[in-house]
């Protein structure tokens, strides 16, 4: 009885995700950050894994940094997410998928505020058919990216080239997981494990090889908080959130961080630059970062795709102390170079983080 | 470097690393203390603490966390009315607790 009631809980922490047919909704600023993600991501679901995920070049930004920064209503956000399900009703689609949490957060509070006011996507239908004379059903299954790549995480396991393991000792990597706020601190029921136990990023490590650490500031925000950063002024609170989560994850060592948010990773990797400036200290071994990853990129890696190929080297923290520690080879004279070993330039070097 | 923006101390208190020793001297003086259970009666009832934050809960909690500038500040704030003495559940007398704790910071009873 009591083993049936613990089930019944658990179960409430689970989320059926649909094996295939997916459209997929990349997100405005990931291109730019972590450019090698969602091109992997698509690689390895559509390539490796087989599966039918289609995407649409009409598909615009999700309207969402505009929202959460109060500069667009939400009735404005509604409709440019309502032409997003257009589109993908008119693809023949019925799950969609994001790979942004803040577009994931916004489709889901989207919907759900239909479900609570009907009447409210009445107007935006109309706004929408006003706007561009387009119509859309609301799809069935909303999932972020990440809850695919976990779905997937053992097939990817089951191919992996490299594992998140110390090559040399054999012992599993340290990682730290740190999930986007809106992915289910708004809409708990919405993530693998809720916002209590949300195991979307620890799962997958730990399916590739890796220790997941336990630190107090676990589940503290990455510091994005949008405004935050945004307006200059306000940057200070942005960087003394990082400063707190890094301070908290020091003793621990990690070897590497992996996130599912497009602020998270972005700012985590970056303001070690910045902290590294500002007060001398860094926080990986022998004067480096730790390096952050999205976990595409970690699925890719793990895959043995090449580091360079997929952009790593647009990360302030250097990666090689973890392609060291992995095993994955790599050419440090092809790093700055891009596609078909293009020249992209070399960025001058932080005085005091290790980069090389 | 300056970036035009900087980093702000954090608030965030280690148990681990705080200083309990005037904590431990008071509830020698006052063994009430540790039978506080934080309700806030006191502060509900303290006739100045709407207007200038007087509460003893917050007095013994900022012992416990170590945070002694702040209870300094607001030991000066209290009149020893005693009002709070009457009202605290666990019967702790908060009137005494102050005044012990006046005498710890080591200045004449009231004055602080
Ligand atoms: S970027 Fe920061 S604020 Fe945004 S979802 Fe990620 S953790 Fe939260
Ligand atoms: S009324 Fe008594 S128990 Fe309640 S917070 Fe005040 S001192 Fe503590
Ligand atoms: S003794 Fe001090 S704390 Fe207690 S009610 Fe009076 S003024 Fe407030």
């Amino acid at each position: 009885m009591i083993y049936q009631g613990k089930q019944k809980i658990w179960s409430d922490y689970q989320k059926d995700i649909p094996d295939d047919h997916w459209f997929y909704v990349r997100s405005c600023i990931r291109q730019s950050f972590f450019p090698g993600s969602e091109k992997f991501f698509m690689k390895i679901v559509r390539d490796d894994l087989g599966k039918d995920i289609y995407e649409t070049e009409h598909h615009t930004t999700c309207g969402g940094i505009a929202y959460h920064c109060d500069t667009i209503p939400q009735e404005t956000a509604m409709t440019i997410v309502a032409r997003q399900f257009a589109l993908m009703t008119e693809a023949g689609y019925e799950n969609l998928v994001a790979s942004c949490i803040t577009s994931f957060g916004n489709y889901c509070e989207t919907i759900e505020t239909w479900r609570e006011f009907p009447e409210l996507e009445a107007r935006v239908r109309e706004h929408l058919w006003k706007a561009c004379r387009r119509e859309f059903k609301v799809p069935k299954y909303v999932a972020h990216a990440s809850d695919l790549v976990y779905k997937f995480r053992n097939e990817i396991a089951a191919r992996a080239k490299f594992r998140l393991v110390d090559h040399e000792t054999g012992e599993p990597l340290r990682i730290v997981e740190h999930i986007g706020c809106h992915y289910s601190k708004m809409f708990p029921h919405k993530g693998v494990g809720g916002a209590e136990y949300p195991c979307v990023l620890s799962g997958m490590a730990e399916a590739w090889g890796g220790e997941v650490i336990d630190y107090p500031e676990r589940r503290h925000c990455c510091g994005f908080g949008f405004r935050q950063y945004l307006v200059r002024a306000n940057r200070g609170y942005s960087l003394s959130n990082t400063h707190k989560k890094f301070e908290s994850m020091e003793p621990y060592h990690p070897d590497c961080i992996i996130t599912n948010c497009p602020g998270c990773p972005f700012f985590l990797d970056r303001w070690q630059y910045v902290i590294s400036e500002m007060e001398g200290k860094t926080y990986g071994q022998d004067g480096h970062g730790i390096p952050v990853l999205t976990y595409e990129e970690l699925a890719a890696l793990v895959l043995g795709y090449d580091p360079w190929d997929m952009g790593l080297q647009i990360h302030q923290v250097g990666l090689e102390p973890l392609l060291d520690k992995m095993g994955v080879p790599y050419d440090p004279s092809k790093k700055y170079l891009g596609l078909n070993e293009k020249e992209i330039m070399k960025p001058g070097l932080p005085t005091v983080l290790k980069c090389c | 470097m300056d970036f035009g923006f900087s980093l702000s101390p954090s608030s965030a208190v280690n148990l681990d690393n705080t200083d309990m020793s005037l904590y431990e001297r008071l509830c020698e003086r006052e063994p009430g203390a540790k039978t506080c259970m934080a309700c806030g009666s006191c502060s509900a009832t303290c006739t100045v603490s709407a207007i200038n934050g007087m509460s003893v809960r917050k007095v013994i909690l900022g012992l416990q966390r170590g945070q002694f500038r702040d209870v300094e500040k607001m030991l000066s704030r209290c009149m020893l009315c005693g009002k709070c003495t009457m009202v605290c559940p666990r019967g702790i007398n908060t009137r005494h607790l102050i005044l012990e704790l006046c005498r710890l910071y080591g200045s004449k009873e009231g004055e602080l």
